[in-house]
């Protein structure tokens, strides 16, 4: 998370980076704790995505709110309790929503408090930027992590069970590819995503080096 | 660090706490305002998962009645104290179409927790379904699912001569060597997932049915 201007002004960028630049499951392979482990199915990565979205948004507005009254030898006691606050609520509207739901994702949700993708942007970034703009990057953020187990989730549920969102896809006789809604199965898709997305990034840097070389002549 | 820019490089410890107590207070607030908001709305949505699986396990009833059994014989659960709990289903008539209760055993992956219905008229165990299980998907969780091993229901659950046990105990065999109408035939590649369901059905039924089937008639009307 280095390198970037310090000025006031939201951009396109602000929110663009958490889906594509700074991806932070596809880039900074931050959090792979619940991208590994609840992305068996496709509702399952969506509540998961919006579960952390909500958290992510709600404690970077409170920590940039709060930014210049926090002392600084405290912060981190802070914001994890401002964090597990935020995680709490989200633990009841789950389980007001769906019980099935809530089941489903376990302790995963309780867990978010520990994702490190939250506390990684309350202290790079929250703590130290104007309340809007801190919503605007953690609702990119929160998108760039709800796409990322979209991806994960759809490959799965569809190799491993055959559906989409639970309504069969490829039919009675097909045979589900059951490690793939494993554990292992977790491993292998983001293995494969990762090899896209490194390799779509390499082919755009070459590209652009060419480019450059081509207007140096 | 440049977050902190205006406070004086040694920050007090009274500020530290007061923040801190601050925050700790606003949270609260929030958990706790939160918790009123939902608690009706989650308190809802667990009734209505009971309510499910007992009209899942007891097909065509519309309403239910808790009851508490314990050695003593059976109380609405209403009057509080100890006891198994046994949830009974009637049909839209008010005619008692069964007794659900939970059952538990331990599983590949942890203990499997069921509710299965009973019809006293025919003394059998008409179905069940799983409340919590974490067992495999794809092998584990074919239990509610493989069409064959729900063929094993209804399941024999008529009690021995003396009342006091089952005439027989409820087995889960080797896929294929079913022979008894009391017992469960395993699905091959879930074994140990059927046997739980097996085993915590006996258990469930051998300490529960003794002690209810003589006071069957206390639950038969609706009041």
């Amino acid at each position: 998370m280095a390198g970037r201007k310090r000025d006031d002004t939201i951009t396109a960028d602000t929110f663009l980076e958490g889906i594509w630049r700074e991806n932070p499951v596809f880039v900074m392979l931050l959090g792979m704790c619940p991208v590994l482990a609840v992305t068996n199915s496709v509702m399952n990565a969506i509540a998961m995505g919006l579960a952390t979205t909500f958290v992510l948004i709600g404690s970077s507005t409170l920590v940039s709110l709060l930014r210049n009254v926090i002392p600084k030898q405290v912060r981190i006691a802070t914001y994890i309790v401002i964090i597990a606050t935020f995680v709490t609520i989200v633990d009841y509207v789950i389980q007001a929503i769906s019980l099935d739901l809530y089941n489903a994702l376990g302790a995963f949700i309780q867990l978010i408090v520990v994702n490190c993708i939250i506390l990684g942007r309350a202290e790079a970034y929250a703590s130290k930027n104007r309340p809007l703009k801190a919503i605007v990057s953690g609702l990119g953020m929160g998108s760039g992590f709800t796409i990322a187990l979209l991806c994960l989730g759809s490959v799965r549920e569809l190799l491993g069970s055959g559906t989409l969102l639970g309504f069969s896809v490829f039919g009675a006789q097909f045979e589900p590819w059951v490690v793939m809604i494993l554990p292992p199965g977790g491993f292998f898709v983001l293995g494969a995503w990762l090899l896209l997305f490194n390799w779509l990034r390499e082919r755009k840097a070459r590209l652009e080096l060419k480019e450059e070389t081509v207007h140096a002549r | 660090m440049s977050s902190v820019a205006p406070l004086p490089p040694q920050t007090s410890s009274l500020r530290m706490i007061q923040v801190l107590g601050g925050i700790a207070m606003l949270s609260g607030f929030l958990v706790v305002l939160t918790y009123q908001l939902t608690l009706p709305r989650i308190e809802l949505n667990r009734q209505r998962a009971i309510e499910r699986a007992v009209f899942q396990v007891l097909p065509g009833a519309t309403t239910r009645r808790d009851f508490l059994v314990d050695d003593d014989g059976v109380r609405p659960a209403s009057e509080g104290g100890g006891g198994t709990k046994v949830y009974a289903a009637y049909d839209a008539d008010g005619k008692l179409k069964g007794i659900a209760a939970e059952a538990g055993a331990r599983g590949y992956q942890d203990i499997v927790r069921i509710l299965y219905g009973y019809d006293p008229a025919c003394q059998c165990i008409t179905g069940f379904a799983v409340l919590q299980s974490t067992e495999t998907p794809g092998l584990g969780d074919k239990i509610t699912k493989d069409a064959k091993f729900l063929a094993n229901f209804p399941l024999d659950a008529r009690l021995a001569a003396d009342g006091r046990q089952l005439a027989n105990a409820i087995v889960t065999v080797k896929h294929g060597s079913k022979t008894g109408p009391w017992q469960i035939d395993a699905i091959s590649g879930a074994t140990i997932t059927s046997t739980a369901v097996g085993k915590g059905l006996n258990n469930s039924a051998q300490n529960l049915l003794p002690r209810l089937q003589p006071h069957i008639q206390a639950l038969e009307v609706q009041p």
